[in-house]
């Protein structure tokens, strides 16, 4: 029902406007003091070298790729999980065969060693 | 008298309904009001929180912590408040302005709205959408988005190092986390979480699953970014991770983000397998559920906090492989496991039922340790293997590619 | 006009306004945080459709997955920061020209389909479209096809990506 994404809705807009408050008072009340040198990235002391956006390994990529995969794969069983016991042996057999296929690209996985990080 | 909560809903029924509004509008009002009240006490819990936090850690650490400021120095937290607030804030330079600001109001905010869907009481379930568990997960994958934006946007290479390790941590451990939350869901064939709290009328989950409950307090410490998964932050690397440009009460916003995550996240745990608000006499005094509640809650707060005040910190290797090598498959075969025997155990008495899934859960988890100890034995063998180092080469290496 | 109504428009537009600034855009991370509002903003549309699940779904699988994915693979690039050329060639009139045809070709095709102003019918009390969604996933005569294949493609996919991104061993 839609009545019950009401509170989320308002709690949404009630987190965000408060947080958004507590910046703004600090904002406000804080004293404000600029110096190039207090400025600058923080880089242990030393004056930062180059931009601070920098290329990422593609290990990071590798990670979010397996993690879209079986995270589709979750939300796929989750209206299963509800009603399962309503589906007999045919809709368990169904959902092992689901499972049975993924761990198939799971074990390959391993097996090519994509979940070391190296 | 046993259930204020309910009478002012009814009175305030009575009241606007008086003033001649609509219905619509008259749930729309208590719908506000409701929400404003529950974001004020949980903040107020929060700013508890940091006395909490600093108060564990002491005993931990063998010391006393904040005891100055009032009784068992209870006023420190909003004095820290106020310092904070007073603190210089820092843009740093080449700072994407828009996103740096938007990050610790996001961090904050996404935090606060798990609150939307715990039941706390009988009769104060915030909302029941159907949706409970992946509802938590989405509005998790929102703060996700935060920590890299702040990351990102701070232009800083400490921070980009820290939001990617943290993001790429949390969304690895999201996989295992949904799954051993699938075992509830199954158990109490719902995904809202005041559906599963109904569920546990006669035994909490705890019972029939409790390697799913240790799988989901695990992975909710490794979203938290707690050690020993705290090499987000791990400040001999990379100082502070995603929040060091952060000064003020920016900064703020994400420590008090991350104490109250923890504290939800207990909450969360405690709703799905320790049976929520339930406890003696909770139904008929709603305001003890609270109680049950927080109890319950502050008890996985502490087991959290005992874990983080232990361990030492893993490196993202090993965190890579706990995740898929051991908690996913783990979680897998507890879930596989605890369908089968449901699906076995239809209409048996409920104590041959909870019996029969605890010995399950227990083989699993002696198989579980059989494995490990396996491992271990060979990987100290292989440690302990003498290995060359420092020769001088005895023969120019030839066939070696590169 | 209902509440909903308004509702509806306001999240059409900052959907929309989103999805243009995606294109509009010159910085590369910033047009990812405009896809994930626009994200969002559908998954509210959802949420108006009374398609709680495929709401949640679309949140935890577009913005928690993947521009997770899509951030990581702009900081793969080399060129992280910004995009300095032109953003039209000189074609442009004659690609708003197509566009224009086609969108009004498309509101033409619609206005001939008379189902616009129909009422969805009411689901009883007691109809959970989440139970129904499951049921459907598994049982022979509806979905069970597509959902085994989807299984199939995840896997592929898995494959496809550690081929690309593995090269080593």
């Amino acid at each position: 029902m839609l009545i019950e994404y009401l509170p989320i809705a308002i709690l949404l807009v009630i987190s965000t406007g408060l947080a958004a408050l507590i910046v703004w008072i600090g904002n406000t009340f804080g004293p404000r003091r600029p110096t190039l040198r207090k400025s600058l990235p923080y880089e242990s002391g030393m004056n930062p070298i180059g931009p601070g956006t920098r290329r990422m390994p593609v290990r990071f990529y590798l990670v979010a790729v397996l993690f879209i995969l079986f995270d589709i794969e979750v939300v796929f069983f989750l209206p299963w999980a509800i009603v399962f016991r309503q589906l007999g042996l045919f809709g368990l057999i169904e959902m092992f065969v689901f499972i049975f296929i993924l761990l198939v690209g799971y074990v390959y996985a391993w097996k090519k060693g994509a979940l070391e990080w190296e | 008298m046993g259930d204020p909560i309910t009478a002012i809903s009814l009175w305030l029924d009575g009241l606007l309904a008086g003033w001649g509004l609509a219905p619509a509008l008259i749930i729309v009002i208590k719908a506000l009001l409701g929400v404003g009240a529950l974001a004020t006490a949980v903040l107020l819990v929060d700013i508890f929180l940091v006395w909490v936090e600093r108060k564990v850690v002491a005993r931990f650490q063998d010391r006393l912590g904040p005891n100055r400021l009032g009784p068992f120095g209870l006023i420190q937290p909003f004095a820290d408040v106020i310092k904070l607030l007073i603190k210089e804030d820092i843009t740093p330079v080449g700072a994407d302005r828009i996103v740096y600001n938007l990050a610790p109001i996001m961090a904050l905010a996404t935090v606060l709205l798990l609150w939307a869907v715990i039941p706390l009481a009988p009769t104060v379930v915030g909302t029941d959408v159907n949706v409970g568990v992946l509802y938590i997960v989405g509005v998790g994958a929102l703060g996700t988005l935060g920590i890299i934006m702040a990351g990102w946007a701070s232009n800083n290479k400490y921070a980009l190092i820290g939001a990617f390790r943290t993001v790429a941590q949390m969304v690895s451990y999201e996989v295992p986390m949904v799954i051993a939350l699938l075992v509830p869901v199954l158990l109490a064939r719902s995904m809202g979480i005041n559906s599963i709290v109904n569920a546990q009328d006669s035994y909490w989950f705890i019972l029939v699953a409790p390697i799913a409950f240790l799988l989901t307090l695990i992975t909710s410490i490794a979203e938290l970014g707690r050690a020993p998964f705290d090499l987000v932050e791990a400040e001999s690397e990379i100082v502070a991770g995603f929040h060091i440009e952060y000064t003020g009460m920016k900064f703020g916003l994400f420590y008090a983000g991350e104490l109250l995550h923890a504290l939800t996240l207990s909450g969360i745990v405690a709703s799905l397998f320790l049976g929520g608000w339930r406890g003696p006499g909770a139904e008929s005094f709603p305001l003890l559920g609270i109680v049950y509640f927080f109890a319950k809650a502050f008890f996985l707060y502490w087991v959290i906090m005992w874990v983080k005040y232990s361990l030492p910190r893993i490196r993202i290797d090993q965190m890579l492989n706990l995740n898929w090598k051991f908690l996913t498959p783990l979680s897998l075969v507890v879930l596989v496991v605890t369908a089968l025997l449901d699906k076995a155990l239809v209409g048996v008495q409920p104590w041959v039922y909870v019996l029969v899934l605890l010995a399950a859960n227990l083989v699993i988890a002696w198989v579980t340790l059989q494995i490990l100890r396996s491992r271990a034995r060979k990987e100290r063998q292989r440690v302990a293997e003498p290995r060359p180092i420092a020769r001088p080469p005895a023969a120019p290496v030839s066939s070696q590619g590169a | 006009m209902t509440a909903l109504q308004i509702i509806f428009l306001i999240t059409a537009v900052i959907t929309l306004g989103a999805a243009a600034m995606v294109v509009i855009t010159r910085n590369l991370v910033h047009a990812a945080l405009w896809l994930i509002m626009t994200f969002f903003g559908i998954s509210v549309l959802y949420v108006l459709l009374n398609a709680g699940f495929l709401a949640v779904a679309q949140v935890v699988i577009y913005i928690g997955a993947i521009s997770i994915l899509m951030i990581f693979a702009i900081m793969l690039t080399r060129r992280v920061q910004q995009d300095f050329g032109p953003q039209t060639n000189a074609a442009w009139p004659w690609a708003l020209v197509i566009a224009a045809a086609l969108f009004g070709g498309l509101i033409w095709i619609f206005s001939g389909w008379g189902n616009f102003f129909t009422q969805a019918p009411v689901m009883g009390e007691r109809a959970d479209p989440l139970r129904q969604l499951g049921m459907a996933l598994v049982s022979p005569e509806q979905y069970v096809i597509p959902f085994e294949v989807a299984s199939v493609m995840l896997t592929a996919a898995l494959i496809g990506a550690i081929m690309v991104a593995w090269e080593r061993k």
